[in-house]
């Protein structure tokens, strides 16, 4: 059983006990274990079920490649499903129940999978549940995405924040074993800035657990002065907690901190995203130690060798009592002196290797453990922990030579190193026979921006595994104690000829339950690619993408397809090298944060008048101000009415504004819009249409000549950022040796519509020194001066139909201007309108909304608007595009009105159905609506629409089509349905 | 993640503050054009995988656009330069000739 | 072909699997086929998958650069709907999942198509009025879609928060028959029932050049030697403008990243496909308990398959905003690939200027659920010299000014 030894433990705090919760049950563990050793003291040997056959799975590591001890942890708004156990520090009332069971991890249904497994290899999926049909979709699936899984769901919002951080360096080294602490050390001591991140909470890595002694003293010595000495440097930072995830192009890093973690105490945020850039990138990642494939290696208490002694010297626990070590090299032998020295049974050494181990097996003799040289695990028995092992010859098939009994096996089949960094962004490996790994090629680095290498491994993670050998790689020589270790034997399978039934129990991957026997089945069918090999066993796409299981896989599938390991390939590794959480991904862009809102310097008084809010880009705008009892569609019929009868205000700051402004302005907006605006007199506003290169309407508004070389262009709403930037464009990229300035001042202005018969009135009622008559302020030009005490500059010009001045003031005096609007026209019977009232107000009148009757494939021609292109001009950007065949057709849809016969509305969207099918039987169509809507000041519905000859079929009545299959009458009328002739808005 | 230098605010710009632009150095085909030629300057694009000319805007910095020679294939960047050009200048194209010794634009070849 | 059910895999458990045969041969090229597809992704396999079904022409040799679906077909977010606004859209894509509906059956292979729904959220009221017009379309081009609630759409997907304080969720567009497939399984399906006809899967095969006789296409180089042909198709996605160039002309295509993630699996909690595009990202759930998810495309020319990671961002905030409960899942993977894009971010399949030489191309974003359906058409032209699916996605539309251009009905085509 395993158990907290009575001493040891260098990471743990005895004096400072904590209780955490495993399913219900109260647990006791000390401050600086992990979740993974504090189970272990309990003896809690059996931590979850796997995927897909629900086997009893135990941890297996002590790190980040851990596959199976996953929990789902926390509660409410910190619940979070698949925590991994060995990662995750322990903490007072930390509480974690076990995943992927039902009803109970001791006894779990879908266990029932695995008297099933003959008749479940991989990809049996593919190959059944084929008919009958419908059963894949109503009984198959909706069992396998039940049984599948993992983790629970979350179920409350997040309670906790998160946050972004920017970090620039010359040097990033990832890793704070002695590998890369002597990197930083030297780059530091060069005088570069440098950043160093360790992933775990303390530093050293495997050589302070292995109790390697550097230049005669102790590696945790060695550690913590060159620690001290990196503090000392002021151009070094050094971090802990804190993982690079991922290497991104150009030397961006992610780190991921985890800053609460392991607390109790939650404030503040839970993890930070640093944004790094790097001028270097050093990784000293480490290796990770490989399992070896034998019969019943999944059952819990089978481990990494390497964690076994983790477990002893990091925590003071021990996973057995009695430990069968079984190894392919000599770095397992230490685990068993580590044991031995703790007062552990080790009954033997199982070595695959015929020869045995260097001088490091006079040692473990010393000790009087034995060792089986060229033996191998046949058979490992137990259910839900192992009570033992089955020894066989590794050159044979598994014919039984003893029995050994034992509560833990630690196995290691040799180390690979940690490349995910170094290749995730093209980095490339060797295959090392000898070592039996893929080491990076450091002549096939990733490259830069400048076409040169910016990431360089040290240390194992570029395949040196002695002391010596990685502060050598990292330009340390030193003296260790430690011996020179006998050659490694690539270990495979074991035993070599292990038949189909131990094949089927030698597990590779743990959590996705892919065994020896998957990875020849795929091989056999013909999925010869690697890449083949994963997605049709799964092996290596479970949550530790294949840390343990890819290489192990990879060499069953090349010696099943009789070719070398380096031939087959790797998968790609791809970011990020654990799994890191969304919420650090959003960091603070959450709720009201998510995107910026662009608010008017009107926004609070529509707020507390009602206003529905309606999103247009990231501005908000009032679709209508609701009193209490309306519908919103009452205030928007209230609304229109009032601005036909008395007067409505409408805040139209949100209008984009640029000043485009030079002696060739003018040359310049005659090629932007379609009509003349050069010959526009100062003082005078034109309703101007842009197209973009394609032909397409893109934008309208009024354009005003503010003096002889300014002109002020207004775009739609959500248009000023997107034109000005096609202004730029054109005039940094294209006609260069142009004269011209633009400005984007929309949010220097804030800008009031006034309409309505008793506009004038409400303006005058402000006072102020400018002519607001009709003859001294005509239609369509502009005056400035004060209105009142506002700075304004008032445009006469109508988007409803009414008499219109457009009010332009400063944008710090758009609030008050709208309070005295407001104020003074009470008795005018002044009313605020939304931006619904200004669609319908505009619609009874013809006039095109760009975004309804445009869709980025309408051209000016298409609605009519053949007036407002100049036919004097040789070119406007758009005017070639509309010369080619399929825009000058005749056949276009065309925009008109359309008037319904029993004064229904049609319904948004509809389509106007022509005689017969397409070839591809579809129906015909010849015509949509674009806008329609109900007008209270026709109490009819009204529409527009384009359709197919449409102003030659004046008084024609055609169909459209509704969601439920019934059809509305509707006639073809002139578009302008209100005051025909202008009269009103030229009052 | 890019890294452009944008050439007149002197800025190493992330790719966050700069808006792509398409194919660079195009001739802008008009009225009196054919339409083959109108169709190449609007939609036919190189699209080389390797040495690609090529506009962007330091949008979110000084609002210039500026040009730049980049890998596609390796996102090497071998210079970038002002948009008030009409042909890659001398010291960008010797960058690319040293990767690409036969390399020569698409307008000079 | 040993067909493939549970009595065989009832059989083959007995004696531990040993006696399944390859799922498709991996010969050496011949000297000359009828026709030679270049690609074999989804799209390739299944035009010559139907050259072969439809009309008899099955000496076809289907050549990849590296392992058949590991391009596109193996990165992408496997849904599949065919509910778009323009009438030629609709029309291949709806042949698609029509094809799709009985493609395991067909195949003999399980795709897994599961047609769980699929809703795009409707979060403007831009954006209702255009996926209004999409119903009212797609109910004259005989494509089952309707609109939904904000409350039915809550019912339909539990885990949404359709009261967001940005953009509160006003209704979606409900396709029923949408879903997802397996995307690895549509490949290999495809190239099993096509190695069966006689047809040769080569793989790791990269075409070097591609020769022409007189305005007329013969063959190809590759690194395995020349192979002549009668036809070239061109199935390429994301390096078609290489392709292209070797033959001799351009494409109005360019080549950007699109990237991917998936969640650490969990526990089933959305059946349905969510598409958000106001905010830029979509998710699905898969059968291992990921949640699936994409977003828009990079915005430079790329072939590293390699994208940018403030797109990921981008991406995961928008689902985070659209399911508040995203923010305790962790990312697990992400991956990126290459797609192509035309300049109307429809698709190409057409005739080329080269004799012989046909081009599938600039599906975007939206390939995968194209797959049955494009190969079916693409095996028309090929056969027949003209396919009213394929007409309207003629290459030469550009110059003409005519386009399909989806992106009309809301902010993202796909």
């Amino acid at each position: 059983m395993s158990t907290r030894l009575a001493n040891s433990g260098r990471l743990i705090d005895r004096s400072k006990p904590v209780e955490f919760k495993f399913n219900g049950k109260r647990f006791k563990g000390y401050e600086g274990d992990t979740l993974a050793s504090a189970l272990f003291a309990n003896d809690q040997m059996m931590v979850g079920r796997s995927f897909k056959y629900h086997r009893p799975r135990g941890v297996v590591a002590s790190g980040a490649e851990e596959p199976n001890a996953l929990f789902n942890m926390g509660e409410g708004g910190r619940f979070e499903p698949n925590q991994r156990a060995t990662t995750q520090e322990l903490f007072d009332g930390l509480t974690i129940r076990s995943q992927n069971h039902w009803p109970s991890l001791e006894f779990d249904i879908g266990a029932v999978n695995q008297l099933f497994a003959r008749w479940l290899p991989a990809g049996f999926y593919y190959k059944m549940f084929i008919h009958p049909r419908p059963f894949w979709k109503h009984v198959y699936e909706p069992f396998i995405r039940q049984s599948a899984g993992l983790g629970q769901v979350p179920q409350e919002k997040d309670a906790d924040t998160y946050e972004h951080f920017y970090y620039f360096c010359d040097v990033l080294v990832v890793g704070g074993g002695i590998a890369g602490l002597a990197a930083a050390l030297k780059e530091g001591q060069a005088g570069k800035k440098v950043l160093l991140l360790e992933q775990t909470a303390d530093f050293g890595g495997r050589a302070v657990v292995d109790g390697v002694e550097i230049d005669g003293k102790s590696a945790e010595a060695w550690v913590q002065d060159t620690l001290a000495a990196l503090n000392a440097m002021p151009n070094v930072t050094v971090r802990n907690r804190n993982m690079a995830s991922g290497v991104y192009d150009h030397g961006y890093v992610l780190g991921y901190e985890r800053l609460t973690d392991h607390l109790s105490d939650k404030s503040g945020p839970r993890h930070r995203l640093w944004r790094i850039r790097a001028g270097h990138i050093i990784t000293a990642t480490g290796a990770i130690e490989r399992p070896l494939s034998f019969a019943g290696n999944d059952i819990p208490g089978v481990l990494l060798a390497a964690a076994v002694r983790d477990y002893v010297v990091n925590w003071g626990v021990s996973v057995g009592d009695r430990t069968v070590v079984v190894t392919n090299n000599d770095d397992a032998y230490r685990t068993a002196i580590i044991l031995k020295n703790a007062g552990l049974a080790v009954p033997a050494i199982i070595d695959a290797r015929a020869s045995g181990a260097g001088p490091i097996a006079a040692e473990v003799e010393k000790l009087g453990i034995r060792v089986l040289k060229g033996k191998a695990i046949a058979k490992v028995k137990g259910k839900t922990r192992v009570t033992g092992v089955k020894v066989c010859l590794q050159a044979g098939e598994g014919s039984v030579i003893e029995e050994i009994a034992c509560d833990c096996v630690a196995m290691s089949g040799g180390w690979s190193p940690v490349v995910h960094l170094w290749s995730h962004c093209g980095g490339k490996l060797n295959w090392d026979e000898d070592l039996a790994m893929f080491r990076p090629d450091p002549s096939r680095a990733p490259t830069g921006a400048d076409g040169k290498a910016f990431v360089s491994t040290v240390g194992s993670a570029s395949g040196y595994l002695s002391t010596a050998d990685v502060l050598k790689d990292a330009g340390l020589e030193v003296t260790t104690n430690e011996v020179a270790a006998a050659p490694l034997e690539p270990v495979w399978l074991m035993p070599q000829g292990a038949g189909p039934k131990l094949r089927m129990k030698a597990w590779l991957d743990y959590q996705n339950d892919v065994k020896v026997s998957d990875v020849q089945l795929a091989a056999r069918e013909g999925y010869e690619s690697v890449e083949h090999t994963k997605r049709y066993t799964t092996l290596g796409m479970a949550t530790d993408q294949g840390k343990l299981s890819n290489i192990n896989g990879l060499a069953i599938l090349s010696k099943s397809l009789d070719a070398s390991i380096p031939n087959v390939g790797t998968t790609t590794f791809r970011p990020p090298y654990t799994p890191i959480s969304m919420g650090a991904i959003t960091g603070a862009a959450r709720d009201e944060l998510f995107q910026p809102i662009h608010k008017t310097p009107m926004f609070d008084w529509h707020d507390a008048n009602g206003a529905d809010w309606e999103p247009v880009g990231h501005w908000r705008r009032t679709y209508a101000y609701v009193r209490n009892g309306e519908t919103v569609h009452d205030a928007v019929n209230r609304e229109i009415l009032n601005v036909r009868e008395n007067v409505g205000t409408l805040d139209a700051s949100t209008l984009g504004k640029i000043i485009v402004k030079g002696p060739d302005a003018g040359k310049f907006l005659d090629m932007l819009y379609t009509n003349m605006m050069s010959t526009l007199g100062v003082g005078k506003c034109r309703y101007g249409l842009m197209c973009n290169e394609n032909g397409f309407l893109s934008d309208d508004g009024v354009v005003v000549r503010l003096a002889e070389d300014t002109w002020l262009c207004h775009t739609t709403t959500g248009g000023a950022d997107r034109i000005h930037g096609w202004m730029e464009d054109w005039l940094q990229c294209e006609w260069w040796d142009w004269k011209v300035y633009t400005a984007n001042v929309t949010e220097q202005f804030a800008q009031i519509a006034v309409a309505g018969p008793k506009a004038r009135q409400l303006l005058e009622k402000l006072g102020g020194n400018m002519d607001l008559s009709k003859e001294g302020f005509p239609f369509m030009t502009y005056v400035e001066g004060k209105l009142g005490e506002f700075d304004a500059r008032i445009f006469r010009i109508s988007f409803s139909g009414e008499l219109s001045y457009e009010v332009s003031v400063p944008a710090s005096q758009g609030a008050a201007l709208w309070a005295a609007l407001q104020e003074a026209g009470k008795d005018l019977g002044v009313m605020p309108y939304g931006t619904e009232a200004m669609h319908i107000l505009r619609a009874e009148k013809g006039f095109i909304m760009i975004g309804d009757e445009t869709d980025g494939t309408i051209i000016p021609q298409d609605l009519n608007l053949q007036w407002a292109i100049s036919k004097k001009k040789e070119d406007y950007l758009g005017k070639r595009a509309q010369e080619r065949s399929f825009m000058a057709s005749p056949d276009r849809w065309k925009l008109v009105g359309l008037e319904t016969l029993d004064g229904s509305v049609i319904p948004d969207g509809s389509y106007v159905p022509a005689p017969g099918y397409n070839p591809n039987g579809q129906r015909n169509v010849q015509g949509r609506v674009t806008s329609t809507y109900y007008s209270p000041t026709l109490k009819r519905g009204i529409a527009m629409g384009l359709v197919k000859h449409g102003p030659d079929r004046m008084g024609e009545v055609i169909e459209f089509n509704r969601e439920d299959g019934t059809m509305v009458k509707a006639k073809i009328v002139d578009p302008v349905f209100y005051d025909k002739d202008g009269e009103k808005q030229n009052v | 993640m890019l890294l452009l230098q944008c050439p007149y605010c002197g800025v190493n710009a992330e790719e966050t503050e700069l808006a792509a632009g398409g194919e660079a150095h195009l001739k802008r085909a008009t009225v009196g054009d054919s339409d083959e030629a109108f169709e190449g300057y609007l939609f036919m694009r190189e699209n080389k995988k390797g040495v690609h000319l090529e506009r962007w805007r330091h949008a979110y910095g000084c609002g210039k656009w500026f040009l730049a020679a980049r890998d596609t294939a390796t996102l090497e960047v071998f210079g970038t330069y002002p948009a008030q050009t009409t042909e890659p200048p001398a010291d960008v194209t010797e960058n690319i000739r040293a990767k690409y010794p036969d390399w020569s634009w698409k307008e000079t070849a | 072909m040993r067909r493939y059910s549970v009595f065989a895999v009832a059989r083959e458990g007995l004696r531990y699997h040993t006696g399944w045969e390859r799922a498709w041969r991996s010969p050496q090229p011949k000297k000359k086929y009828d026709v030679i597809i270049v690609g074999a992704g989804g799209h390739g396999l299944a035009t010559a998958y139907y050259l072969g079904k439809n009309y008899g022409i099955t000496n076809v040799a289907i050549i990849e650069k590296g392992w058949l679906g590991g391009g596109n077909t193996g990165r992408n977010t496997t849904i599949i709907r065919s509910n778009y606004l323009q009438d030629p859209s609709a029309a291949i894509y709806d042949k698609a999942l029509k094809l799709y509906e009985n493609l395991s059956q067909d195949l003999n292979y399980n795709v897994m198509f599961s047609p769980r729904g699929l809703i795009m959220l409707a979060q403007t009221h831009h954006e209702v009025r255009g996926y209004q017009r999409t119903v009212m379309a797609n109910q004259l081009q005989g494509v089952a879609t309707e609109w939904v609630t904000p409350e039915q759409l809550k019912k339909l997907v539990p885990i949404i928060n359709i009261h967001g304080p940005r953009y509160p969720v006003m209704g979606g567009l409900y396709q029923k028959r949408g879903g997802t497939a397996r995307h690895d399984a549509v490949a290999w399906g495809y190239a099993r029932a096509c190695s069966d006809m006689g047809m040769d899967v080569i793989q790791q095969c990269e075409v070097k050049g591609v020769r022409t006789e007189g305005g007329k296409v013969v063959g190809v180089l590759t690194t395995k030697g020349d192979i002549d042909c009668d036809k070239l198709g061109m199935v390429v996605a994301g390096h078609t403008s290489v392709l292209a160039e070797m033959a001799g002309f351009r494409l109005p295509i360019e080549s950007v990243a699109l990237q991917a993630l998936v969640s650490e699996p969990i526990k089933p909690c959305m059946d349905v496909v969510v598409m958000a595009n106001t905010v830029h990202g979509y998710m699905s759930q898969s059968d291992k308990g990921e949640m699936v998810i994409g977003g828009g495309t990079d915005s430079f020319n790329n072939y590293t398959q390699r994208g940018s990671f403030h797109h990921i961002e981008e991406t995961v905030r928008a689902l985070v905003e659209t399911f508040p409960m995203v923010s305790r899942l962790k990312m697990l993977r992400q991956w990126g690939g290459i797609v192509d894009m035309t300049g109307d971010r429809s698709p190409i399949l057409s005739k080329t200027p080269v004799d012989g030489i046909f081009v599938n191309c600039g599906w975007g974003t939206g390939g995968f659920k194209a797959i049955p359906g494009s190969g079916w058409a693409m095996a028309e032209l090929m056969a027949k010299g003209h396919s009213p699916l394929t007409q309207e996605f003629d290459m030469f539309r550009f110059r003409e000014g005519k386009f399909i251009d989806e992106s009309v009905a809301a902010g993202v085509a796909h």
